[in-house]
């Protein structure tokens, strides 16, 4: 951080451990290792987090990154240590009562991990932001929490500015919020849960083709006639059924089961008794790969029909710059086809073939990586850019995740509220859905209870002869914001404006934080957090609404 | 003293009358006071999900928690178990989890019980109102699973008796992805209803290991199943030794090399070892704090209850799913009795070999014994020799008739199994 900033730092407790070594470290986070990588925990440990507001919902947000290992911290709030904060917010202490939270907070974050830095502003998120909005620069990402709109619109326009990512989160009674705001993510490492094995079992290259005609089973012993792996069964019995259909492979639900039974024709007998090999069992039960290989998403498809790949400059980031690539390589060696991924599931085999198979697949892989290496390279000359500018691991390591690349774009608080520019008719049809309906009324709440604010300087249900009042006051704020966006008369049943219920409960809590509401929204947005700063899984897109009333989700794009 | 305002937002939603709550809700401060004095909650776990627990119950008014857990705390678990720091390792996690909560968190008591669930009687789960489980195995998920079922009673209508209803919380992560499930049994399903959503563990055939093993994770279960007995017959393998996980990674290093096999190395032989799920805290927070919620309305009525299991995943976007499961008619634990066809003139003796055959019920059951009532039909241990007679009698002259339930007891369950007799005609084929 800049010499400048009003940040005071908080003194280190006198046996803190800067000197951390590797070792420990690898120990230390060894469980978050095997979900990011240890280049994923290199990122969270160079991250430099701001948090604005040190209720519950913020230091249960931080909470979370301080264990994984951020570099470092700074919470900005500017309110005392109150009592109902000790009966929400485990990271403040009775004995700073009267204290700056920001302080308090700040030193409690500290104990939890002594390699993480920390430090804390005492001023309002609002005056700071107002004062200084260059502040925010030097931070990775910031963590808003407890906004309301107009200064949830002020923040992101600020990092926005200034190239720092932003998640903005809120605990409201028994509601949730939770909203990354960055431009655009890139994900390479989606980490998809489903994924589909490349095994090119119809369209075999040149040299998979060759091993796969090279081997005679019916002159194999029998030891090894039972370790064939199935992906070379499969390809032979491709083979021969495109031979015998002129080309095509077997598509109809009867075709198919001829498929399969001509490779069970294949195991051995004895006394006119099948084997029940186990690789022939494995190949009839994989045998969908032949007619239904992995797919280009259509997730991957918008990542390269995307304009930024169509036309790389000097600016370009090196993400675009292999899309771009890799839709010549599409074009042209890969004759459509994606560069193979390399690896291969494991397969009933001996070891010898397993490994030969293996090694087949992995050599085709780095020859795909080098043809896509050289159209990048040529994409960079020809940007102006060093050739050799991304290296060739950088490459392999894109190509292998080919399949699954993502593109995550959030819209900007401002277009999302504006009146102008929000997507009036997603959130009419949001509200006239039954399964998004509560969900998306929550939404509307939220922000009507953000200009009721504005009216009145006060949270609906502040007082408790005053509740019933409130929601009338609510649903009507509610009404009014739906008119302006468009988007009246969308609820479920037709009645027009969100349910008398929802407005009540909303009013019930008074913008109170509840502790385990807090717990809940701030680890959501410490997951999108290290999703943002990692590069790795798939970022939110939208804002997500939790109603722990009933425990259900929904992810809204407005 | 309490703090004047100390429970302000925890107090909205207790005080105040709401339009989306649980049957029979009535606001007022008795029920903030029943939480901070008379409810008694267990933390079943003090690791990833359990620290989380006790911080989240006690900051929703819960003010008389017991934990229970028998480990000491590990290195590797510091990156989510926050109530840990690096001094405290090798120490009780459940004694160090009580104490870190009751300094930050005044007027709390976490009692602290630093051993295994099964040296617990059942006369000491009896006295929690809920039982919320932060638990890493199928095994002692379904250990607590019997002993909340063991106090579960049916009325002669079949309907279960809400006195004897013990309800659990259950919560589980891997990585970026959770779920949060309300067991009430007799009402929701219980583990063994719904055992199929545990997925089954990936185990390697030995052959593989021994004569083809392509994979470095083939590699070091060799080193681990084979290697170990062999080499060390006199060691106990201990995953937190470091010298036996080095030896273990030198030996799959070698198998590996020796059959030109890449990528063992030492985090995967831990991994695979250890069969290590990735945790880390953010998940643990999402879950823990799903289930104290849960909890609180499950106590207070305060909102509508989860129905019955909601899953989080965290990888693509956040996506989350609440499923009313159904409970399992058929379920020995949680049932008001299984029917079992069986003829009259079935001998005990018989009827248990049926039992111990049938593909349900047989997987719960070693050495069974039978009681009726207060009746011992046949016990193993002591009472065997006085009970064997009963063994060749028919079992229409041991019980009162078609629909008599029977309890099978066995050192594989806590619980009785509860099951009710369905005389069919007597056959040739039963008393072949
Ligand atoms: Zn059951």
């Amino acid at each position: 951080m800049s010499e400048e900033s009003p940040s005071a730092e908080v003194s280190p407790h006198s046996n803190a451990v800067s000197g951390e070594t590797s070792m420990d470290k690898s120990k230390r986070y060894d469980r978050g290792i095997r979900v990011w990588g240890a280049h994923g925990q290199e990122a969270l440990e160079a991250a430099k987090v701001c948090l604005l507001n040190a209720g519950p919902t913020g230091t249960e947000a931080l909470k979370n990154l301080v264990l994984g290992g951020i570099h470092s911290f700074t919470i900005v709030d500017g309110a005392k240590v109150t009592p109902p904060d000790l009966g929400n917010n485990y990271l403040l202490t009775a004995d700073g009562l009267g204290m700056p939270r920001a302080q308090c907070a700040a030193e409690c974050l500290k104990e939890l991990n002594e390699s993480v830095s920390g430090s804390y502003v005492e001023e309002t998120p609002r005056s700071l932001m107002t004062s200084s909005p260059e502040f925010f620069k030097p931070f990775t990402l910031v963590i808003a929490t407890q906004l309301g709109e107009t200064d949830a619109v002020t923040i992101d326009g600020i990092c926005r500015q200034h190239g720092v990512k932003l998640v903005l989160l809120r605990s409201y009674g028994l509601l949730g919020y939770v909203r990354p705001s960055v431009p655009e993510m890139c994900v390479t490492e989606s980490k998809p849960d489903n994924k589909v094995d490349d095994l090119r079992l119809s369209n075999p290259w040149p040299e998979l083709a060759a091993h796969a005609a090279a081997l005679d089973l019916s002159a194999t012993q029998e030891h090894v006639h039972s370790h064939v792996p199935y992906a070379l069964l499969l390809l032979k019995a491709t083979k021969h059924w495109q031979e015998e259909h002129g080309g095509k492979l077997p598509s109809s639900y009867p075709e198919r089961t001829a498929f399969k039974d001509l490779v069970n024709s294949w195991q051995r007998h004895v006394d006119g008794i099948p084997l029940d090999e186990e690789n022939f069992t494995e190949a009839i039960s994989n045998a969908h790969k032949v007619w239904a290989p992995p797919s280009v998403s259509s997730e991957l498809q918008a990542v390269l029909d995307d304009p930024c790949a169509a036309s790389i400059t000097q600016q370009s980031p090196d993400f675009w710059v292999l899309v771009a690539a890799l839709r010549r390589f599409i074009e042209q060696e890969g004759d459509g086809q994606l560069p193979l991924e390399g690896s291969i599931p494991d397969m009933h085999a001996s070891t010898q073939q397993y490994l030969d198979l293996q090694r087949i697949y992995r050599a085709k892989a780095d020859v795909d990586a080098a043809a896509v290496q050289a159209h990048t390279r040529a994409l960079l000359e020809a940007a102006g850019r060093d050739p050799s500018a991304i290296p060739l691991p950088d490459i392999k390591h894109f190509c292998k995740h080919a399949r699954s690349l993502r593109l995550v774009r959030c819209r900007s608080l401002e277009e999302e509220t504006g009146p102008g520019s929000c997507r009036g008719s997603a959130l009419r049809q949001a509200l006239g859905q039954e399964d998004t309906a509560a969900n998306a009324a929550l939404y509307v709440l939220l922000r009507a209870a953000d200009r009721f604010h504005q009216t009145y300087q006060r949270y609906p249900g502040t007082f408790d002869g005053e509740v019933e009042e409130d929601a009338a006051l609510l649903k009507s704020q509610a009404n009014a914001l739906l008119a302006e966006c468009g988007a009246a008369g969308g609820t479920v049943g037709g009645g027009g404006g969100v349910s008398d219920d929802l407005a009540a409960e909303l009013c019930r809590c008074a913008a109170g934080e509840l502790h385990v509401v807090a717990a809940v929204v701030g680890a959501v947005a410490a997951q999108e957090a290290i999703k943002i700063m990692t590069g790795q899984f798939v970022p939110l897109g939208g804002c997500l609404i939790y109603n722990a009333m009933a425990c259900t989700t929904s992810v809204f794009a407005f | 003293m309490e703090l004047e305002g100390r429970w302000r937002d925890l107090d909205y939603l207790l005080n105040r009358q709401g339009n989306v709550v649980g049957p029979g809700f009535e606001p007022g401060p008795e029920i903030r006071e029943f939480l901070q004095s008379d409810c008694r909650v267990l933390v079943v776990g003090a690791g990833g999900l359990g620290c989380e627990l006790l911080k989240d119950l006690a900051l929703s008014g819960f003010g008389c928690i017991d934990v229970i857990d028998m480990d000491t705390i590990d290195v590797s678990n510091l990156n989510r178990q926050f109530l840990f720091r690096m001094q405290d390792v090798g120490q009780s996690k459940a004694n160090i989890a009580a104490q870190r909560i009751m300094q930050r968190i005044s007027g709390v008591k976490v009692t602290p019980h630093h051993c295994m669930i099964q040296e617990k009687t059942l006369d000491f789960y009896e006295q929690f109102h809920v039982i919320v489980l932060g638990l890493d195995s199928l095994e002692a998920r379904r250990y607590m699973n019997s002993v909340a079922c063991s106090f579960l009673e049916y009325d002669e209508d079949g309907q279960p008796d809400l006195a004897t209803v013990k309800p659990m919380i259950d919560g589980g992560t891997e990585g970026f992805k959770g779920h949060a499930r309300v067991l009430i049994p007799g009402i929701t399903p219980c583990f063994e209803c719904t055992l199929w959503l545990f997925p089954p563990q990936t185990k390697f055939p030995l052959c593989t290991l021994a004569e083809t093993p392509r994979s470095p994770a083939h590699c070091i279960e060799y080193a681990k199943i084979i290697l170990w007995p062999k080499e060390r017959p006199d060691d106990t393998f201990d995953a937190d030794c470091e010298e036996h996980m080095r030896w273990m990674y030198d030996k799959a290093l070698a198998r590996a090399s020796e059959f030109g096999i890449q990528g063992v190395t030492y985090q995967l032989t831990q991994g695979v070892v250890k069969n290590i799920i990735p945790a880390i805290a953010s998940t643990n927070a999402i879950v823990a704090a799903q289930c104290t919620l849960e909890a609180l309305k499950l106590v207070t009525m305060c909102s509508s209850g989860l129905n019955n299991y909601m899953m989080y995943s965290g990888t693509d976007g956040v996506y989350t799913l609440t499923t009313p499961y159904e409970r399992d008619d058929k379920c020995p634990i949680c049932s008001a009795g299984v029917s079992f066809d069986a003829a009259p003139s079935t001998t005990l003796q018989e009827l248990i070999d049926m039992l111990m055959k049938d593909p349900d019920l047989g997987k719960h059951l070693s050495a069974p014994s039978v009681s009726y009532g207060s009746t011992n039909l046949y016990m193993r241990g002591a009472l065997e020799q006085q009970t064997r007679p009963n063994l060749e009698k028919p079992i229409s002259e041991l019980v009162d008739g078609d629909g008599s339930v029977i309890h099978i007891n066995d050192r594989q369950l806590v619980a009785a199994m509860k099951v009710r007799l369905k005389f069919g005609p007597s056959n040739g084929e039963m008393d072949s």
